[in-house]
């Protein structure tokens, strides 16, 4: 099978949805010609023309706005917000019209869009080009988020995301765009919205992690090996609708657990995981869940390594759990 | 200000008229414009006699809203703003339907989930699902209008918002889209003037509205809200020059809201009586009553029997309305998601659980069937 790179599974995924589908129409900033800032778009003008992929104006809220609209006339819009640090113009869009339509026309009027964005640092971006915004939006009833970790899933949930009923924000680790390889098949095939995905057996020590960060737990999971501890590392991808019962399964398993984001703590994703473990498996923990987090603190720039939870603060957070 | 488009002369007259309206729809335009106020009058008796929250009334912009309506097909796509209910009332939208949504009952479209005034119509009129914050809808229009066009349709789409939605974002967002892409869109502000307790000249400083519409590289046209005519016509030609492919147009509706915000606003905190005055002598629904008589098409005899039966439809449906039950509880989880996600399912079955367990919630009567 051939290897792609994660942003290369992203590209194919719109290609593979284009082809098949031709209510699918991607717009954003750069998208077009150029192929986007990350070249996630190329070769979709060229190929489909520049009704169906185009560049916008420098207008967030307008864009997915837009996407609405288009939506709830017979489009099935795909767009991007540059970097996910801008997406905040277009919050009441999302958060307000998208996720909301459904529920408040009682079905007579859906948004079935996704809003695909780089997030999360690692690219030397400061404090607008590196945010990890996934808790503002998993607190948002009606929309779905969603965050890849490997080729694979990039492409298999983003045809995924396309075919939902309801919106999606889609977020892509910049981190890993290129960084990351693996096996994608050609063509046409999905992964549920609501599955987690088991990235390493183990059972002294359970990780919870997505996005940027899965690969960073891997490595600090065979680092604890090394020590003699089995490290369970779950990606989490569909943040919003969570398949709690398999977090719960896994937490269970071990009985210690490790949740890892780049995003700040307080009020962050690793909360919601810490309170449902602790509200329905209690009896099975051994030790306190820990928060392996980026601080409380705007991203910063020239420190960015210290900011990312690495492999060392993961490791040391595994070995506090198994030995506590 | 641009120069105002105004068809109707003092003396009930419109020579400039061109005929768009045949008769028959001359008098249906003017049996909307009374069925909105008959729906007013009778939302105000039930919120303050304690029935329903909250309504907003539209008393001096009827001759907006439905002379709009009458230059459109039900098919183009509508996205309106909370003032603008009588664009529905003219595409047959019915009044119970409407009251539904009054009592947030178990028969309104959001299943009581919305405050009210808070429509949703896809049929017999596309008429979008109002939402609370302002200019939002706007940038939905010009998305909607893309969508028509990419599709090979020739709907357009119509986006109105009072003269406080041009502060948006969503304003400035929408018609940069619109201009940009040729949108077949149709901005109709409604310049009222008043956002809730702020008048227009707090508003913008510019020489009105229409003449934002030149930044943005479309036609800018201000027409005399309250003559159905004048706003027949504008939204007319600016239809056929989307429908045409030229794109968007902004049109400025000089109107005047004659009454509050909404029911919980007391307009006389703040607007001078003889504004009021002075606009009530344009009252829109006379000013078409005068041209219909001057036309040969109006009498006392058709004036008290439009005003009987607009009275018998809206008392009757809220009759109807106050007697259908509210939502049952599954409402609160349901079309949050096309399928029901498992973490919602566990929350209503806890509610469920709860209100068995400890009474307290009514459950509607019914079991949940999720």
């Amino acid at each position: 099978m051939r290897t792609l790179t994660l942003l290369q599974a992203v590209n194919d995924a719109l290609h593979t949805k284009m082809r098949e589908d031709e209510r699918v129409t991607v717009f954003g900033e750069d998208v077009g010609p150029k192929g986007g800032v990350f070249l996630a778009t190329e070769g979709l003008t060229q190929e489909f023309g520049k009704q169906r992929c185009f560049d916008t104006p420098l207008s967030e809220d307008g864009i997915v706005g837009a996407a609405v609209g288009m939506a709830v006339n017979g489009l099935l819009p795909v767009c991007e917000i540059q970097f996910q640090d801008f997406i905040f113009p277009a919050f009441d869009q999302i958060v307000s019209e998208a996720a909301k339509l459904r529920y408040r026309s009682g079905g007579q009027y859906t948004a079935p869009m996704v809003i695909r964005t780089p997030y999360g640092g690692g690219i030397r971006g400061g404090l607008y080009h590196s945010q990890s915004g996934e808790a503002y939006f998993a607190h948002t009833p009606g929309l779905k988020v969603v965050i890849p970790s490997t080729p694979h899933d990039a492409k298999g949930l983003l045809i995924a995301a396309i075919e939902d009923p309801d919106p999606v924000l889609f977020l892509e680790p910049k981190a890993l765009y290129r960084s990351v390889k693996g096996e994608v098949p050609e063509g046409r095939y999905s992964i549920d919205l609501s599955t987690v995905r088991t990235v390493r057996e183990g059972s002294d020590v359970t990780v919870f992690c997505y996005g940027a960060m899965v690969p960073v737990c891997e490595k600090a999971a065979a680092k604890a090996a090394e020590g003699g501890i089995e490290t369970h590392v779950m990606d989490l991808r569909t943040l919003l609708p969570l398949d709690e019962e398999a977090v719960l399964d896994a937490a269970r398993r071990t009985g210690r657990v490790v949740v890892v984001h780049e995003a700040p703590r307080f009020c962050g994703y690793g909360a919601e995981i810490s309170a449902l473990i602790a509200e329905n498996a209690i009896e099975y923990m051994e030790a306190p869940v820990r928060r392996v987090t980026g601080f409380d603190t705007p991203f910063p720039n020239t420190l960015e390594h210290h900011y990312m939870p690495d492999e060392r603060r993961v490791l040391d957070a595994i070995e506090g759990v198994a030995s506590f | 200000m641009t120069e105002m488009l105004t068809m109707f002369k003092a003396d009930g007259s419109a020579p400039d008229f061109n005929g768009a309206l045949d008769d028959k729809a001359l008098v249906h335009c003017y049996r909307t414009m009374l069925m909105v106020r008959a729906f007013d009058d009778i939302c105000m008796k039930l919120q303050r006699s304690g029935r329903i929250g909250f309504s907003i009334p539209n008393k001096g912009v009827e001759a907006t809203q439905v002379g709009a309506a009458s230059a459109l097909r039900a098919t183009d796509f509508f996205f309106p703003s909370y003032r603008d209910f009588g664009m529905a009332l003219h595409h047959g939208a019915k009044p119970v339907d409407m009251m539904h949504n009054m009592f947030g009952n178990a028969s309104d479209s959001a299943r009581g989930r919305q405050m009210s005034v808070h429509f949703s119509f896809t049929d017999p009129v596309r008429f979008f699902s109002i939402s609370s914050p302002i200019g939002t809808h706007l940038p939905h229009a010009v998305g909607a209008a893309y969508a028509a066009q990419a599709l090979g349709k020739d709907d357009v789409s119509l986006a109105s918002f009072g003269d406080g939605g041009t502060s948006s974002a969503g304003f400035h967002s929408a018609l940069n889209l619109a201009g940009v892409w040729k949108a077949p869109v149709i901005f109709l502000c409604q310049n009222n003037g008043w956002a809730i307790s702020l008048p227009s000249s707090g508003q913008t400083a510019s020489d009105g509205y229409a003449i934002k519409a030149k930044a943005y590289g479309m036609p800018g046209v201000t027409v005399d809200g309250n003559d159905l005519l004048a706003v027949n016509q504008a939204v007319g030609d600016a239809a056929k020059r989307a429908r045409g492919g030229e794109g968007p147009t902004l049109i400025e509706a000089y109107t005047y809201r004659m009454g509050g915000h909404s029911t919980s606003d007391d307009p006389t905190k703040y607007v001078p009586a003889e504004e009021l005055e002075k606009w009530a002598k344009k009252d829109p629904v006379l000013r078409m009553q005068r041209f219909l008589d001057k036309s040969g098409l109006w009498d006392e005899k058709l004036e008290e029997k439009l005003l009987t039966e607009c009275a018998d439809e809206v008392a009757q449906a809220a009759k109807v309305a106050e007697a259908t039950p509210g939502p049952t509880l599954e409402t609160i989880f349901s079309d949050v998601y096309e399928t029901l996600p498992l973490h919602l399912r566990r929350q209503g079955e806890q509610a469920f659980d709860l209100a068995e367990r400890k009474g307290g919630a009514d459950a509607g009567g019914g079991a949940f069937p999720l």
